[in-house]
């Protein structure tokens, strides 16, 4: 079984499995019980300032959207930091700490932007013996409207600003947890370095309102006939996580910041994927609100057979799908693939053929006795087909050698050549 | 309770009223709307889908699963009932694991179906629950259209001439309509009454005037409709069962399974009909099955099925086939009766396997199941099925070429003539 230990910045854990700030971290029994099911750390649900605790709503907090079967795909709140005085987490942060030395244990922290209200609540931390702090600039409902959350994060001279003050009034590592609502997510990340932050994590959750009801005509979570947009997250928002992380991580200005992956993991899979975009761990939460803390066992095990059946270490993996992200101008224009209908697996719902008849290049054929196959004239390689079929691997994307002939468009399969490089582009006829 | 199943000869009361109740109410119970959505959420919403090629009126299947799916069973049952008006009790009789089911993608790629059936049925029942009938009748012809037999060709030609705003006349011998659906079906499968509750349901349509205990030949003459009407449908089904041509077939305990069908729907105390203790049933089809589980449901102690081809050549589905050998009928297959044994009353069977080995059952009670007949009807020539048109006369349904012995085969072709007929009469076609 391969070693999953993990040294995130200097936070040591037996693996890479953190639950992120959030629900599922608000207390001790919580965290306790995660650390019993083998959560590597945890990311203590946000602190803020001492005084009297923030006040949640008391009607629902959570909408969702679910696929086939009920199954949750996606789930936005409306919960806001930590409502239990602020003394409280404290002791109890300390009492688990001292108890699960061997897991990682971040405190999340928002307080208004100000010098003294970090420095303060610096200092209130310090005794708890935590690992680290997690700058919750990120949450984009209810703090935001306060000048905290996301309303920091999406000013990047903000991000830098309080890292700065946290950098100068602790020793502790720092994260700053980064808001996805925002144009461009390189521009935080490269503030929160000059800041001086140890490692950014995100994506926090994304502005959202998931449902209308239609009886009432008001979004839902629904609060006595009002509603108001929550922060969106779960599976349905891991390509959008796995987008930023590659961003900041093939950033030339970042690309030696460490990352904490978060969004929509689910599986080892999702984990496995955004380490391989560069996060040096990953953090969850809805998987385990959807299905209790028991799920990092799968994760566990899932991760660790697949770097065994690699032949890799965590630390190979890390990091070893950044260098294939690139720009759309650098793709391959003479990369020819053709869509290939494996016939034995077929169970001909035609749902390929309805796609590509009715949406997209006429390129698959249906017989009188349903049997579909590929136009490979007409086959433009869109990948549809693969994405809309029930059965996983029955048709595949079969590559054309070079010096084959792409039966589309007449011409041999030539090296590789891009955009950059192609006739049609207009600035490579200028420069000629 | 005076009787068990042990009890010789043919009595009633084998089983308490409360047992014969639940023996004949537990067979696939109604969906709940939890068991709807994960059901309907199977469905792949094929392109040309296969199961709407397979069902004889052609109902657009993944279209009403999407929109039992999407939270809206009242559009999925109107979708349902544009194709077929008795999509509910063809939701509770049809074969679908010979029809629909049968070439569901899921049934092929993992041996089991989107259960179409009882998302049909789900969908028919919530709409008809309401009280809803989703369709309104046109503007009044002044065309008028006899329709022979209340069964399901009748009731759906009926039903769509109605629609077209032509004036109705539904004459059927039986005191009730329905036809098979009333008298023909097991009751097990139609259970509270659903083919009476359809019916009145149906005739919500306006336009339709029913006439029950009008019996062609003897009330009513097909020169005196067509003269009386614009246009006569003939949908009155196969009045004759088929005899096994042998000695001691009429003596006493052997009967015809139709009958014990029949008598089965219009009781409603089942307990109270009697049953045999070792009963025979001669047949191999969904007749022969639904004679035998409903004795055996009814209390006989044994209950044996007997075809005289394989089991693959039997009319009755693999899945009716288990569904018997589950409630306890024993199937024999490859064995034809050769005499009847007995004095006064029937004391057993002899059979005859192919080889020509014979072998004896003990029999109190024997039911014919080999087949119906088109007799007695005047116009039935040789027992031959009628043609689906002559001149300003259509038939359907059992009685007419192409018939099935099914009653959504009846429904279409009951449908198709109404259109027909609506093209004639409105001078579309000739």
């Amino acid at each position: 079984m391969a070693n999953l230990a993990s040294n995130f910045i200097g936070i040591k854990s037996p693996n890479p499995f953190w639950l992120a700030s959030a629900p599922p971290t608000d207390k001790a029994y919580n965290v306790e019980r995660a650390y019993e099911a083998g959560w590597g750390g945890v990311v203590w649900k946000t602190l803020g300032s001492e005084g009297p605790p923030v006040v949640n709503v008391s009607g629902p907090r959570y909408g969702a959207i679910w696929g086939a079967d009920r199954r949750l795909l996606g789930l936005n709140n409306i919960e806001l930091i930590t409502d239990r005085p602020l003394q409280i987490n404290l002791d109890e942060i300390k009492a688990v700490k001292r108890k699960w030395r061997d897991r990682a244990l971040v405190i999340s922290l928002m307080v208004p932007c100000d010098e003294e209200s970090w420095k303060d609540i610096l200092h209130r931390i310090e005794d708890t013996e935590a690992d680290g702090v997690e700058l919750n600039f990120g949450c984009p409902h209810g703090m935001a409207e306060r000048g905290m959350g996301s309303a920091v994060g999406q000013v990047p001279e903000y991000i830098e600003m309080v890292t700065r003050w946290v950098k100068k009034h602790s020793r502790m590592p720092c994260i700053v947890k980064l808001t996805p609502n925002i144009n461009d997510i390189r521009k935080p990340a490269e503030a929160a370095h000059a800041g001086g932050a140890d490692a950014v994590s995100l994506i926090n959750t994304i502005n959202s309102i998931t449902s209308v009801n239609l009886d009432s005509f008001a979004p839902e979570p629904m609060i006595d006939g009002k509603g108001t947009h929550g922060g969106y997250c779960g599976p349905a928002v891991k390509p959008i996580a796995l987008n930023m992380v590659a961003e900041i991580a093939r950033n030339p200005a970042t690309r030696n910041l460490p990352i904490s992956g978060i969004g929509g993991v689910t599986t080892w899979r999702d984990a496995a994927e955004f380490l391989a975009l560069g996060a040096g761990n990953v953090q969850v939460c809805t998987a385990a609100m959807t299905y209790g803390f028991k799920i990092v066992s799968e994760m566990i095990s899932g991760l660790s057979d697949y770097l065994d059946d690699k032949g890799m270490d965590l630390s190979d993996l890390v990091g070893r799908a950044t260098p294939n992200v690139t720009d759309w101008q650098f793709l391959n224009l003479n990369y020819v693939t053709k869509a290939v209908i494996n016939q034995d697996d077929c169970i001909k719902c035609g749902r390929c053929f309805a796609a590509c008849e009715d949406t997209s290049h006429q390129a698959i054929a249906m017989s009188a006795d349903r049997t579909f196959t590929v136009k490979d004239e007409e086959c433009v390689a869109c990948n549809l087909c693969v994405n809309v079929c029930p059965v996983q691997d029955c048709i595949t994307m079969v590559e054309v050698p070079k010096g084959g002939v792409d039966q589309r468009t007449g011409r041999k399969v030539g090296e590789y050549a891009n955009w950059t490089m192609h006739p049609n582009n207009p600035s490579v006829a200028a420069a000629e | 309770m005076p009787n068990s199943p042990q009890t010789p000869g043919i009595v009633a009361q084998r089983l308490s009223s409360e047992q014969v109740a639940q023996n004949f109410a537990t067979y696939q119970p109604a969906y709940d709307a939890h068991e709807a959505r994960v059901a309907a959420d199977r469905c792949y919403f094929c392109h040309d889908a296969p199961c709407m090629t397979a069902c004889p009126t052609a109902i657009d299947i993944p279209l009403f699963i999407r929109q039992i799916a999407t939270g809206t069973p009242d559009a999925a049952a109107k979708t349902i009932f544009a194709q077929n008006i008795m999509g509910g009790m063809c939701a509770r009789v049809c074969p679908t694991e010979t029809l629909c089911e049968e070439v569901c993608v899921r049934e092929v790629a993992e041996g089991k179906p989107v259960e179409i059936g009882r998302l049909q049925r789900y969908a028919t029942d919530s709409l008809m629950a309401k009280g809803v009938h989703p369709f309104t009748r046109a503007a009044d012809t002044g065309k008028r259209v006899a329709v022979v037999g209340a069964g399901p060709a009748g009731l759906a030609c009926a039903h769509r001439l109605a629609l077209h705003g032509h004036a109705v006349t539904v004459y059927d011998r039986r005191p009730k309509a329905g036809g098979l659906n009333e008298y023909g079906i097991a009751a097990y499968k139609s259970t509270d009454d659903f083919a009476a509750q359809e019916v009145e349901w149906l005739l919500k349509i306006g336009g339709i005037t029913l006439q029950t205990g009008k019996e062609l030949g003897r009330d009513i003459t097909l020169a005196g409709l067509e003269a009386a009407f614009d246009a006569v449908f003939l949908g009155f089904g196969l009045g004759g069962v088929n005899r096994l041509g042998l000695a001691g077939e009429d003596m006493a305990g052997v009967a015809n399974a139709v009958d014990f069908i029949a008598t089965l729907r219009q009781t409603d105390d089942k307990a109270a009909l009697e049953v045999g203790r070792d009963v025979v049933v001669i047949g191999g089809g969904m007749t022969a099955v639904d004679a035998a589980v409903q004795a055996k449901l009814l209390g006989a102690q044994t209950v044996t099925m007997v075809y005289r081809r394989g089991k693959e050549k039997m009319s009755a589905s693999v899945y009716e086939q288990e569904h018997a050998t589950a409630c306890g009928v024993t199937i024999v297959y490859g064995a034809a009766p050769v005499k009847i044994l007995g004095a006064r009353k029937v004391e057993g069977v002899e059979f005859a396997y192919e080889s020509g080995e014979t072998f004896t059952l003990r029999a109190d009670q024997v039911f014919k199941a080999i087949g119906q007949t088109l007799v007695g009807e005047p116009i039935a020539r040789d027992g031959k099925k009628l043609s689906n048109r002559v001149g300003k006369v259509w038939a359907g349904g059992d009685c007419a070429v192409g018939g099935e012995d099914l009653t959504v085969t009846a429904v279409a072709q009951g449908r198709d003539a109404a259109e027909e007929i609506h093209s004639v009469l409105t001078g579309a076609v000739r």
